[in-house]
């Protein structure tokens, strides 16, 4: 016999999913929301996105190579994932440097610093948000107004979201209803026709990215539906003890950052929990800490706050929820 | 709604590209060489030499412990020589090589096809000649029958199940049989029904066989407590452990035996060899072999007898195609590469998978990504990324304590992985190193 046969262990055979086609789809999945953005924030929503997506990636290419001294690991799509995350996660009308600094924090200091894609614990296009949410208060809290700003870029006419409208209304002694008259109509905002972070604002452009990633087993339904029907239960409890003080649920469902949260922040694998069991728990704490935020903390949401705080339990979770073992265990000498 | 085990579990395709084509016996070859440790537990140990004159079905080896089983010439001619080739195991393991000369076998042995029917024997009789016989699980598993028919004490048996499963994919040795030879296939499970004294038995198929559920069904009406179970295509029904979940709905405790839960479970293959070795006196020395594989010119089921290197079943397949990279001793999920082709083969052997070039390597393995995909198919649910880490960072007992030794290695978790990470080389180093602590707590 001269050919010579491969010798490995079982098993032999593979299924065809990769990393980068897990993450080429997520990015697929952002495609209809990112229409939207574009629709009602035109020029500006394509700036951040090109902005983050070339320096995450460039940041990624840098430091593997020259830090690291590890072959680049930019092709397997992750760090063009995280650039486009956070782009979505800003206003449009964002100063460019301040994006790229935000891809900065992400990529060297939420992921790279803890070791690279699969070991970081924080979801670094949040930690991104919230270090400029802390650090430029002012300009990541101007959001563009719809359709207005569409040629626009850093001149463009702002106006707050819905619901920091609706915290300022409630504060200033206002009582629901009377904020809700100033509001679009909640199938306008569901549309995605409200000020706010680009690619946060249609809700019905997130839940056709989710159907996709469901169908194309990117990830399961136990995250993002969890944490969205825990919002709704607990606020609609809220709601219907004092509709007055308190929105009603559909509006925070549709309103702010949820939707994307829950679909493609709370999701990220590497910073999400190891199994079905975990992921449930982490997507109610998600829903109960956005709500208190929502409704009785000082910023008007809370969604980013939520998943960097469940992030930071997950390795907690992991350890001490296992999957339901196959057969009981037979302790030793029985 | 089609039964199934509720954990985990894959679908590879199916590939099962021989499923059409009728067994064909392999011609006799010159020379067999046949190994005396084709079973689990014990080899045989030999008892012809050199010069010795033997028929087919005469025993050359008998069994070398309680688990163990006998070995059985499986052509008629003369002892050349006692020697140490390598066998399926890519070991070199001690063989018996007899020179051919026609096909005489012993007398005993009824050669006719006619079914017998009446079962005469009683229990004790049928695990005698099972015993007699070599008779091994087929299924792959190799673990000596008459062993698995011993209900230890305590315990009883109340569930016998047959395992018509066949996962794997391309294989359909097992689907051949269950077509050509259903008959006999059940008058084995009364036999095995008989000896275990229980009085019912479930023949499991999934459903990618519907010719064969069909067939069974029809004539299970005239066996007195067999059912056939049609199950959902999902690997790895043939599991024992899942296919005890998915037709009785129990699951055997972790570290326990399917008798725990009252059950005993038989591959088809295993069956039929029942019946044979009962009704008809012969012995185990020959099986029934898919040869397959994407370009195999001519995908066969052949019958073959023990001993004769696996080249020559290949050849009968229309030879060693051209862009071969890996040949596989059983299927594609849980089958052993071969690094010679002139390994006999044995009773274990239930497949020959040539797999091409481009599908024989390994990619490199990436960083984890935590995905989860490894753990929602675990059928054991236990955490395959998980077992891995702490296997690199020789973490042992903690691997104990994740249940590592709960792992089948059906390899689904390997199949799923988008990073192509090694997941099960090191699960199956980390149960060496856990059995090896907990034998030593054992002596202790
Ligand atoms: S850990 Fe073992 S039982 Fe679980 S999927 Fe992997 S090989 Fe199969
Ligand atoms: S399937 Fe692979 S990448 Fe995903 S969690 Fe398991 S080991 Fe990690």
């Amino acid at each position: 016999m001269s050919k010579l046969l491969t010798v490995a262990l079982s098993p032999h055979e593979k299924n065809k999913d990769s990393v980068s086609r897990l993450m080429y789809d997520v990015v697929i999945a952002l495609i209809p929301a990112f229409g939207v953005s574009l629709f009602f924030y035109g020029i500006g929503a394509l700036i951040i996105t090109l902005t983050a997506v070339l320096s995450a990636v460039i940041f990624e290419y840098l430091i593997t190579r020259y830090m690291l001294k590890k072959p680049a690991t930019i092709m397997d799509g992750s760090a063009a994932l995280t650039g486009l995350l956070i782009a979505f996660n800003v206003p449009s009308n964002l100063n460019p440097g301040f994006v790229i600094l935000g891809s900065f924090v992400a990529i060297a200091i939420a992921k790279m610093s803890f070791g690279g894609l699969g070991n970081n614990i924080f979801n670094p296009a949040l930690v991104a948000r919230v270090f400029l949410l802390i650090s430029f208060p002012v300009q990541m809290t101007s959001w563009p107004v719809p359709i207005e700003s569409r040629m626009k870029y850093l001149d463009a006419i702002t106006g707050p979201t819905a619901l920091g409208q609706l915290k300022e209304g409630i504060m200033g002694g206002n009582t629901v209803s009377g904020v809700m008259e100033k509001l679009p109509s909640q199938m306008e905002m569901f549309l995605g026709q409200m000020s706010g972070s680009m690619g946060e604002v249609s809700g019905a452009a997130l839940l056709i990215g989710l159907l996709y990633m469901l169908i194309r087993r990117v990830i399961t339904w136990h995250i993002p539906i969890t944490t969205l029907a825990t919002v709704f239960v607990i606020q609609g409890i809220l709601w219907l003890v004092s509709p007055e003080r308190f929105a009603d649920p559909v509006f925070h469902l549709i309103t702010g950052g949820l939707m994307l949260g829950a679909i493609f922040m709370a999701t990220d694998y590497v910073t999400s929990p190891m199994n079905k069991m975990g992921m449930i728990y982490f997507a109610i704490g998600i829903g109960v800490i956005t709500v208190v935020i929502r409704n009785f903390g000082a910023y008007p949401e809370g969604i980013s706050f939520a998943i960097l705080i469940m992030n930071s339990v997950v390795p907690i979770f992991n350890r001490y929820i296992k999957p339901k073992r196959f057969g009981e265990l037979i302790k030793d000498g029985k | 709604m089609l039964k199934t085990f509720p954990k985990g579990g894959v679908h590879p395709p199916e590939n099962k590209i021989s499923a059409d084509k009728a067994i064909v016996e392999l011609p006799l070859p010159k020379k067999v060489f046949i190994p005396i440790s084709q079973h689990i537990g014990a080899p045989a140990k030999i008892i012809v030499k050199r010069g010795d004159i033997v028929k087919v079905g005469q025993i050359i080896a008998s069994a070398g412990g309680y688990v163990s089983a006998n070995i059985h010439s499986s052509v008629s001619g003369k002892v050349a020589k006692l020697d140490k080739i390598f066998d399926t195991s890519g070991y070199r393991k001690d063989v018996v090589v007899i020179d051919v000369n026609g096909d005489e076998w012993l007398e005993s042995i009824d050669k006719t096809t006619t079914l017998i029917k009446d079962i005469s024997v009683d229990s004790e009789e049928i695990l005698k000649k099972i015993t007699e016989c070599g008779i091994v699980g087929l299924g792959g598993a190799t673990f000596p029958t008459h062993v698995k028919l011993k209900v230890p004490p305590k315990k009883i048996a109340t569930t016998l199940i047959i395992n018509g499963v066949e996962c794997e994919p391309y294989l359909t040795s097992d689907h051949r049989l269950m077509m050509e030879k259903s008959e006999e296939l059940m008058v084995g499970t009364q036999i095995l029904m008989k000896a275990l004294a229980v009085d019912i038995a479930y023949i499991g198929i999934e459903n990618n066989k519907l010719d064969a559920i069909q067939k069974l069904s029809e004539l299970a009406t005239q066996y007195k407590g067999i059912e056939v179970v049609p199950l959902k295509v999902k690997y790895p029904q043939g599991g024992e452990k899942q296919l005890i979940k998915a037709i009785i709905n129990r699951e055997v405790p972790s570290g326990g035996l399917p008798i725990d839960v009252g059950a005993v479970v038989h591959n088809v293959g295993t069956t039929v060899a029942v019946y044979e070795a009962v009704q008809k006196n012969k012995p185990l020395f020959e099986r029934i072999v898919t040869v397959t594989g994407k370009s195999v010119k001519e995908p066969q089921n052949l019958l073959v007898r023990i001993g004769i290197p696996v080249i020559q079943l290949i050849e009968a397949a229309g030879g060693l195609p051209e862009d071969t990279g890996k040949v596989i001793s059983g299927g594609p999920m849980m089958g052993k590469a071969l690094n010679s082709l002139d390994v006999p083969m044995a009773k274990g052997t239930s497949g020959i998978l040539i797999m091409p070039e481009d599908e024989s390597k390994r990619k490199d393995d990436k960083p984890c990504i935590r995905c989860t995909k490894c753990v929602s198919v675990c059928p054991m649910g236990l955490e395959p990324f998980l077992l891995m880490t702490l296997g690199e960072n020789q973490l042992w007992e903690r691997n104990e304590d994740e249940r590592i030794m709960d792992c089948i290695e059906c390899g689904s978790c390997v199949f799923v992985c988008p990073s192509d990470r090694a997941l099960l080389d090191y699960i199956r180093l980390g149960k060496n190193k856990v059995g090896q602590l907990i034998r030593e707590r054992k002596v202790n």
